[in-house]
This record gives structure tokens, C-alpha cells and sequence, in this order.
């Protein structure tokens, strides 16, 4: 454990597909209970962002460090180790397809505690009753709306009591009752169970009722131009690009018809 | 927007070109100016701005405009975008509103120059050098898979590895019981085609007994298992790279990934071990079905009684045929799998990476068949087996 309260830590982090490079130099730190927004333009990286950060895709250069640790110096088996203190919830809910709701969930619990057949059972149905979803237990992924699958993800995600919670777009696809529902669950988990959280998006509703903490990727210089809280960030935006966006382009019209 | 679609609609858009002072043209349109309708060429303006090159100033008069749609826009955006290349100043004032409201938009977001997709043209070299770059990369990736799923073998048996049982059999039944029909039919046609071949030969000779033996042979040491691995390849191998490839689409990998499961053990192992578990006993089975319509051939329609048919075949075949007969499905079958699994594994993040996929393991297992069933058979001569 370093002195730092930094849970996350990203460093000088350089994403590339080959020789395309997505966003270079990177830099910032996610506290512990800290709700971190990535926001951004469509296709300015954010979602390859996440995928560095939970371990899928390797940087090109660059650290990321959790506790301190070095997730991608680290050996193998350590990496798993971090890894499972996350949880994931996918932009499309990734659920097995070949598996029901509960199994989805108990999957992680079976491979990991020692819980019995009977408890696992219990814990499972209490994670869907979270999210609203008791008394789907035995159906299948390809059974239920999109809306629901995304919840059957999220609890999912919450299997295992995870320390950090990433989320890819929650709210793409849902209708605003049900993202506003999923950002008052958000705000649950950090203050019940202490979770750090890594939100993807660009929803701005979620973004102000949600985020203390943001960082802002731009396509155009291919590099983070803003973080910080995003409430600030609208009162002194740095840049005209990031005010643009927190006000969905707002304040460019009235300069210009004003 | 205000379209016009008034009866002038239907008189055809028309184009003067005016040049009242020293430095301006004046664009005059008029009449509809559609797609539908028939649009003057850009050819004529652009000439005359490069034939004046005093002019600093383009401006337009709308006012005859009865209707317009795309086809003016297109027409108005080559232009501007050709008169700005001069450096000539574009006055949109005398176009219609909503005209001049798409233009603004058409260019609040400039073209990207840095995708590197447009105006690609590469020389003959660098497609070689590119192609053995994918080559390489192709077979690097291809061993790394071989390795990992041998890595996953070995924890198979010491029991540690991570899958679950209710996949296996799932898996099993899938391959096993569920492919009978199937193979049921072709192997026993396969049969009556060895009969058939081997018939018209050997009655020249008045030698027809030994059509038993030359099916019994033929099925046991290489049709069986050869027909049952081609039939597989199609049916399971494409299955699996289709199911491997979708849940890749899907995220469903790394849903697996970041929760610390291998998908080489938790997906693919059981997939592997399923197809080299039943792909000899459907072997065996062709190989019975196969003689069998080979039988049906001989009594038929050479007139063999069917214990002598029996007879010679039991005479015929050895514990050696089958023997080398199983070793090659095993084989065929973990090379199926490995070819299904491996593609789906590789499949892209879209629907058309899945067919392509499939596809792909398609042919990549049926090759893999042949090329080993070549080596086999040689191995299998040089060794006297």
C-alpha cells in the first residue's frame, strides 16, 4: 500500500490498435469511493480507455497501477488476483448466453468462495432482488428485454462485493426512468459498501447527478484536455471544447444567434 | 425549409452566369433544381471561373428557384468548395434560407484527413511484406492457441481445470448422439459408392468377391473416419466457431476474462475433449454403416449370398484397419475442434466476423484433415501398420 489514498492510478498511458494511436499521455488518479466519469465525444476513445484499465488490452506505453500495484508489471496470477476485485458491466450486459440469470451470477461465487450450493443460491437471488430482477432466476439472457439484461449484468458485477465497479455506457438503451434508477443505484453502492466506481459515458444527467471526479478525452489532439469534477468543469471550463460539451453545445449557439 | 412544389416544379432548374462588375459573377438560378429534374452541369461554371481569374467574388440570385432539394446542394457545395480552392469569396446571401442553413452545417465538421483509409495505394512490395506480416502474425497467434490449450489439457488432468460439467454434456450430446442421422447417411452411401467403383472393376475379372474386402479396408483404415471428420468439420466445427465467435461479439469473453476465467479452459477444453471423445466412436459407427452399404451393394446387385459377404469380410479385416481407423478419427477429431474453437476465438467484433469465422473453420479443419490424413497413411506404410 502506497501512502496515497489513490485506488487507481493511470500513468503517461498511450492507447494504440497497431500503429493508430487512440490517446497518448494519460495521466490521472481515481480516489477510494471516488464516482470517476470518462466523457468524451463519440469514438474519442473512451470505451478502449476502460479496456486498458480492467486488463483487456495491453497499453502501448504507460502504467496502470492499483493500491499502488502495477497491473501490467505483475505476474500473471497477481493479475488475476486485482482483477477480481472488479466488476464489469458491459455496454450490452455480456451475459452467458448458454446460462440462466442465476447461473450468470453464481458463476463467479462457485469458482471463488466456499459458500454452499444452498447459500450461493441466496446470495444470488439477493443480488437480482438488488436490481430488480427476483423471481427471474431461471431465465435465459435471450428471455428478457435489453433493460433487463443490463440490471442482470450489473448484478452480476456485484457478485463478488467488488472494491471497484467499471461501467461501459450504463444508460445507452434504457429509458430515462431506468438510467435514472441506475444512477441512484450507484450512488447506493459507493455510500452502503464504500465501492470506487469508473463510469463510461456520455450522458449528461448522469454525469452531474453521479461524478465527483472526471476525466475529458479529446479525439481532435488525441490526449485528455480536462479533469476534475464535472460540476466545476461547467462553471471554469479550460477549454471551449469542454464547455461546449457539458452544455450540449448550448452556450456555441447563443454566441452565435445572440 | 420551404420546398417549393408548385407546377414550375416541373420545368427543369437553369443556370446564367453573369458578370456585372470586373470582380463578381453572379450566379442566377431558376426553375427546380432536383434530383429528379434534370440539373445543368457544374462543368461550364467551373471553366468560366478558371477562364476569369480577376474574379474575387461569387454570388448568387435564387429568386427563380421553384424548387430544390439534394441536387442543388451538391451542386452548391462542389462549387463553393472549388471557388475556395481558388480563393474566391462565396456570397450566400441570395440563396434560400434553408439552403444556406444545410451549408453551414454540411461543413461544421471537417473531414477527417488522419483515418488513414482514403487514397490508398499501395505498390506490390508492400502488399508482399504486408501479407507475410499477417502470415507470421497468423501462425504465432495459431501456436500460442496450441500452447494454451495444451497448458489447459494438462489441468484437465490434474483435475484443476475450471469448466463446467453441464457445458461438457452438453457439448457431448451436441456431437455425439445428435450427428448419427447424418453420418448414418453418408457413411452407408460411401459404401454402396466404394461397392459400386470396385464392382465394375473387379467383374472384368470375375473377381467380384472382393468387393468385401476392398470396402471392409476402405471404410476401416480411411473412409470411416475420413467421411465422419469431413461431416463434423461442417456440422460441429462451424458450431463452434460460431458460438465462440458470437460471444466474443457479445463481450461474453471478456466478461469470462475479467473475472479471472481462462476461456480456453472454461470454454474451450470441454469442446475439445467432447469431439475427441465421440469422434471415434462415430468413426466405428461409419465404419459398420459403410460396410453395410457395401453389403447391400454385393447382394444385390453382384448376386453374393450375405454370409459369404460376412465371411470375407471378417477375412479381410483386421484389428490393424480398425486400429489405424480410430487412431486417425481421435486425431481428426481434436484437429476439428481445434480449427472451430481457434476461429471462433480470432472472430472479430462484428456479425460478419462470425461468418467469416465460420467459414474459416470450415476450411481450415477439412485442410487440416487431409494434410493429416496424407501423413498418417505415409507414417502408417513406412511403419508396416
Amino acid at each position: 500500500m502506497t501512502s496515497t489514498e489513490a485506488r487507481i492510478e493511470v500513468r503517461e498511458l498511450t492507447m494504440a490498435y497497431g500503429d493508430r494511436v487512440i490517446q497518448r499521455d494519460l495521466s490521472f488518479t481515481i480516489e477510494r469511493g471516488d464516482i470517476f466519469v470518462v466523457m468524451g465525444g463519440s469514438g474519442c476513445g473512451k470505451s478502449t480507455l476502460l479496456r486498458h484499465m480492467i486488463g483487456l488490452n495491453e497499453p502501448a506505453h504507460g502504467d496502470v497501477l492499483y493500491d499502488g500495484q502495477n497491473f501490467w508489471a505483475a505476474e500473471p496470477a497477481a493479475r488475476d488476483k486485482m482483477m477480481r476485485r472488479f466488476g464489469v458491466l458491459y455496454q450490452s450486459g455480456a451475459l452467458w448466453s448458454s446460462m440462466t440469470l442465476a447461473e450468470n451470477v453464481a458463476l463467479s461465487l462457485g469458482e471463488y468462495t466456499t459458500l454452499s450450493p444452498a447459500l450461493i443460491r441466496e446470495v444470488v437471488s439477493l443480488k437480482l432482488a438488488l436490481v430488480g430482477l427476483a423471481g427471474f432466476e431461471e431465465f435465459y439472457p435471450s428471455e428478457i428485454s435489453g433493460g433487463m439484461r443490463k440490471r442482470a449484468g450489473l448484478a452480476r458485477a456485484m457478485a463478488l462485493d467488488p472494491d471497484i465497479l467499471f461501467f461501459d455506457e450504463p444508460s445507452a438503451g434504457l429509458d430515462p426512468i431506468s438510467s435514472h434508477l441506475l444512477d441512484e443505484l450507484i450512488l447506493e453502492l459507493r455510500a452502503s459498501l464504500g465501492t470506487t466506481v469508473v463510469i463510461v459515458t456520455h450522458e449528461l444527467a448522469s454525469i452531474f447527478a453521479v461524478a465527483n471526479n472526471s476525466v475529458f478525452l479529446d479525439a481532435d489532439t488525441k490526449t485528455m484536455i480536462a479533469r476534475g469534477d464535472p460540476k466545476e468543469l461547467l462553471e471554469h471550463p479550460p477549454q471551449p471544447k469542454v464547455r461546449e460539451f457539458l452544455t450540449r453545445g448550448e452556450s456555441q449557439r447563443e454566441l452565435k444567434h445572440g | 425549409m420551404t420546398i417549393n412544389t408548385t407546377d414550375g416544379s416541373r420545368q427543369a432548374g437553369t443556370l446564367r452566369v453573369e458578370n456585372p462588375t470586373g470582380d463578381t459573377l453572379v450566379i442566377r438560378l431558376s426553375g427546380a433544381w432536383k434530383l429528379s429534374a434534370e440539373i445543368p452541369s457544374i462543368a461550364d461554371t467551373q471553366k468560366q471561373l478558371a477562364e476569369t481569374p480577376s474574379i474575387r467574388k461569387l454570388a448568387f440570385d435564387a429568386r427563380g428557384v421553384t424548387g430544390w432539394d439534394s441536387g442543388l446542394l451538391t451542386f452548391l457545395t462542389t462549387l463553393i468548395a472549388d471557388s475556395e480552392r481558388r480563393g474566391i469569396e462565396t456570397d450566400r446571401a441570395g440563396l434560400p434560407e434553408g439552403v444556406v442553413r444545410l451549408l453551414a452545417l454540411a461543413v461544421a465538421v471537417p473531414e477527417r484527413k488522419d483515418t488513414g483509409r482514403l487514397d490508398e495505394r499501395r505498390s506490390l512490395l508492400r502488399m508482399v511484406g504486408a501479407a507475410t506480416l499477417v502470415a507470421a502474425n497468423e501462425t504465432r497467434k495459431m501456436l500460442a492457441f496450441l500452447g494454451e490449450a495444451f497448458v489447459a489439457f494438462l489441468k484437465f488432468l490434474a483435475g484443476r481445470a475450471r469448466y463446467r460439467r453441464s457445458d461438457f454434456l452438453m457439448v457431448l450430446q451436441e456431437v455425439g448422439v445428435q450427428a448419427l442421422p447424418i453420418v448414418t447417411l453418408i457413411s452407408f452411401l460411401v459404401g454402396v459408392i466404394l461397392a459400386y467403383v470396385g464392382a465394375i472393376q473387379l467383374r472384368q475379372f470375375g473377381a467380384q468377391a472382393y468387393v468385401a474386402d476392398l470396402v471392409g479396408i476402405a471404410m476401416t483404415r480411411e473412409m470411416g473416419a475420413m467421411m465422419a471428420a469431413i461431416i463434423m468439420a461442417g456440422r460441429t466445427g462451424a458450431a463452434f466457431a460460431a458460438q465462440l465467435g458470437t460471444m466474443q461479439v457479445n463481450e461474453e469473453i471478456d466478461a469470462l476474462t475479467t473475472l479471472g476465467i481462462s476461456s480456453m479452459e472454461f470454454l474451450v477444453l470441454p469442446r475439445i475433449l467432447a469431439l475427441a471423445l465421440m469422434m471415434p466412436l462415430l468413426g466405428i459407427y461409419a465404419d459398420l454403416l459403410g460396410i453395410m452399404g457395401g453389403a447391400a451393394v454385393g447382394t444385390g446387385m453382384l448376386h453374393l449370398g450375405g454370409t459369404e459377404y460376412y465371411v470375407r469380410t471378417r477375412a479381410a479385416v483386421g484389428l490393424d484397419d480398425f486400429a489405424a481407423g480410430l487412431i486417425k478419427a481421435s486425431v481428426f477429431g481434436v484437429l476439428v475442434a481445434v480449427a472451430g474453437c481457434l476461429r471462433g476465438m480470432q472472430c472479430g467484433r462484428s456479425s460478419a466476423a462470425v461468418g467469416a469465422a465460420t467459414t474459416s473453420a470450415v476450411v481450415t479443419g477439412i485442410v487440416l484433415i487431409i494434410v493429416f490424413d496424407a501423413l498418417m497413411t505415409v507414417i502408417f506404410d513406412q511403419i508396416g501398420f
